[in-house]
């Protein structure tokens, strides 16, 4: 779609958009949102950019190929499972710590690793497909 | 949020407090090591020199993980590790009993063997296209299915190893593949919605689907009617997935079509998970209800092997010829099943654990005859015993071993399976064992007469000089047969020395028909 309102617009839009995915990612563990949903956010925002713009400009920008995005995803996702090894608890344990920085006590979890892996792993993956299928309609 | 963990709760109710043994993580290692392997070859997908080294050393580790559970399992009993610390059945748990453990190690074998053979037959491009992580998450989906102990967890890995094993079949994206990857991925997944289907009717008849605990609960349901169909749709979709007569055509029309390593990944691999997976839930989970098919399977068995023996004896192409036999020996194992019993069901496992080795191993002997002589027709093969007598007595061993002659690994299965029926009073069941035995041997014979016997192709005249055979290049050769050899000497062990596997499946037929161990180390022995 070479409209020039939606090229002009685009880099903004999905700028917002990746911003607003990271939050719903961050957001997901006691509300609603989460890695599945902020990394479906993520790769929308690629989609339209790809729309926009074509599909190169958005392979420059991301520099990692998608699927090697989804990859490092399934890795880090399974990697949350192995501090359970030194809590001597389960494979798969939720395990909290509560380091303060300042006045904030910031809540960092082996769930919210697991979740930033679902979330790499939409995003390699739903990207991947979609910029497949845009450069096909473009040849 | 940031207070709950400053008050103290009591969390006995819903947790497990006892700490978790190191060797416990040998429960989940199976699953979780390809995966991270999976995935690290899946970023590293462009470093092509890397993929193979890092893939085998990771499947050499998986083999020493397996081999400790298969340890740890016999000596101390069926073993269990339920994730996230959520009691069970309200966590997943993963319950490895020797059933599992054994198909885990001899699968794990497999793919071991079939990664070194795959590093010299693979291409670049194949590589760059991810062929070593479909490999990692297949063999993640096979052993996580092998594992673990919850219904619904066992479709999901199915479901992985599903996609993994569309992934491996269509790399190339050659015509004839994409046609058999079309058949492989509908009927696959026909079944593989039946089983998702089953799994909801089991949740909503009893409110779990942990196996120990259907297990355990079953004997109390007061209505069989609804149990009754629930069995039978499992029955169904396993026997599908299984390449059960008369849903096996998908098997023998994709299996010839990608890499011949890669239809010995799945001649190893993925037909035993639907054999296992009915071992589970038709004999450990729905006793009584298997008894009262045992009858419709013991026939589905007799015609699996039956067709699947003439269809291989029909066959030119020696590449579908061996999808045949896969289907054939898949009938022996449902007899085993059929029968139950003790000498049933250690017949069915030891039957798996042989064809697993035995029909990978033919299928890279398929692979080092088209690779050397660019035919995969019996009509234009011949001359390889004369290139590589060695070679030729290797396939001796395993074409005597799928024949099921002595002292070869799949005369000891088909011997229990025999004695089992006619002690069962299924002397037909029996016969038609035999007679697929006599059958399989004359298919499997052809081969070695026109691949290996006679000096050239046909046309060519008895010591020909114009027929040559290319050899292997000089770095491939060594791995390429090492592999080979791996399950070549695998299967001869099994057929010399079976006393160690035949007394580890009588112990895990007796842990299936007599569950207590099973549900104990979900449970605790308490209950």
């Amino acid at each position: 779609m070479n409209t020039i309102i939606f090229r002009t617009v685009a880099p903004y839009l999905t700028s917002l958009m990746v911003l607003f995915s990271i939050f719903v990612l961050l957001r997901g563990h006691n509300e609603p949102g989460g890695g599945f949903i902020g990394g479906l956010i993520a790769a929308s925002a690629f989609a339209i950019y790809g729309i926009a713009c074509g599909v190169q400009p958005v392979r420059r920008a991301l520099y990692f190929h998608p699927m090697t995005l989804a990859g490092f995803g399934l890795f880090i996702a399974a990697l949350a499972g192995f501090p359970s090894i030194i809590a001597e608890v389960p494979f798969l344990t939720g395990l909290w710590i509560f380091p303060k920085i300042g006045q904030v006590e910031l809540a960092l979890s082996t769930p919210l690793v697991f979740d930033i892996g679902v979330y790499f792993v939409v995003v390699g993956a739903i990207t991947s497909i979609a910029l497949a299928l845009e450069e096909r309609e473009t040849n | 949020m940031a207070a709950a963990p400053h008050t103290p709760v009591d969390i006995s109710g819903a947790m497990i407090e006892v700490p978790v043994a190191a060797h416990d993580w040998l429960i989940i290692a199976p699953v979780v090591l390809p995966i991270l392997a999976g995935a690290l070859l899946l970023m590293l997908r462009k470093n092509t020199g890397w993929q193979a080294v890092l893939a085998n050393t990771v499947l050499g580790i998986l083999l020493v993980c397996c081999a400790g559970l298969l340890d740890l399992v016999w000596n101390e009993g069926p073993q269990t590790m339920t994730m996230g610390r959520w009691l069970p059945p309200f966590g997943i748990s993963f319950s490895v009993d020797l059933t599992g453990a054994i198909l885990a190690l001899t699968g794990s074998f497999v793919a071991f063997a079939c990664g070194i053979y795959a590093a010299n037959d693979i291409d670049q491009t194949r590589l760059r296209y991810g062929f070593y992580s479909f490999l990692m998450l297949m063999v993640a989906g096979v052993n996580g299915a092998f594992l673990t102990g919850d219904v619904f967890n066992l479709y999901v890995w199915f479901e992985v190893l599903l996609i993994s094993s569309f992934g491996l079949i269509i790399l190339g994206s050659e015509r004839a593949q994409l046609d058999g990857a079309l058949k492989y991925a509908f009927l696959n997944l026909i079944a593989t919605t039946l089983f998702l289907i089953a799994t909801g009717y089991l949740y909503g008849t009893f409110g779990t689907l942990n196996m120990a605990d259907i297990t355990r609960k079953i004997s109390t349901m007061p209505d069989s009617g609804p149990v009754m169909t629930i069995a039978a749709l499992y029955l169904f979709a396993f026997a599908m997935k299984a390449a059960a007569f008369p849903l096996n055509f998908w098997l023998p029309s994709s299996y010839h079509t990608p890499r011949l390593v890669v239809s010995a990944l799945f001649a190893g691999l993925l037909t035993k998970v639907g054999i296992y997976a009915l071992l589970r839930v038709m004999v450990m989970i729905f006793a009584a209800e298997r008894a009262e098919l045992a009858f419709i399977i013991a026939v589905i068995a007799a015609a699996t092997m039956i067709f699947g023996v003439l269809g291989a004896l029909a066959q030119s192409d020696i590449r579908r010829l061996m999808g045949f036999l896969v289907v054939s020996g898949i009938g022996s194992m449902l007899a085993g099943i059929a029968l139950s019993g003790e000498l049933g069901l250690s017949g069915t496992l030891f039957y798996a654990v042989h064809s697993m080795v035995v029909m990978a191993g033919l299928y890279l002997a398929a692979g080092i005859i088209v690779r050397t002589s660019g035919e995969h027709d019996m009509r234009k093969l011949g001359g390889h015993y004369s290139a590589s007598p060695l070679f030729a007595a290797g396939f001796v061993v395993l074409a005597l071993a799928v024949s099921g002659l002595p002292p070869f690994s799949g005369f000891w299965p088909k011997l229990m399976i025999v004695r089992g029926a006619i002690a069962g009073g299924a002397e037909w069941l029996a016969a038609a064992i035999l007679l697929t035995g006599l059958l399989t041997s004359i298919a499997i014979v052809r081969v070695w007469a026109f691949a290996f016997w006679r000096g050239g192709p046909e046309g060519a005249r008895d010591g020909a000089e114009s027929w040559k055979l290319t050899p292997i290049a000089e770095n491939a050769a060594l791995p390429i047969h090492a592999s080979f050899a791996l399950l070549v000497v695998a299967s001869l062990w099994l057929g010399l020395f079976p006393e160690t596997l035949a007394s580890a499946v009588l112990d895990a037929a007796r842990g299936l028909a007599n569950p207590d161990g099973y549900i104990g180390s979900v449970f605790g022995d308490v209950q």
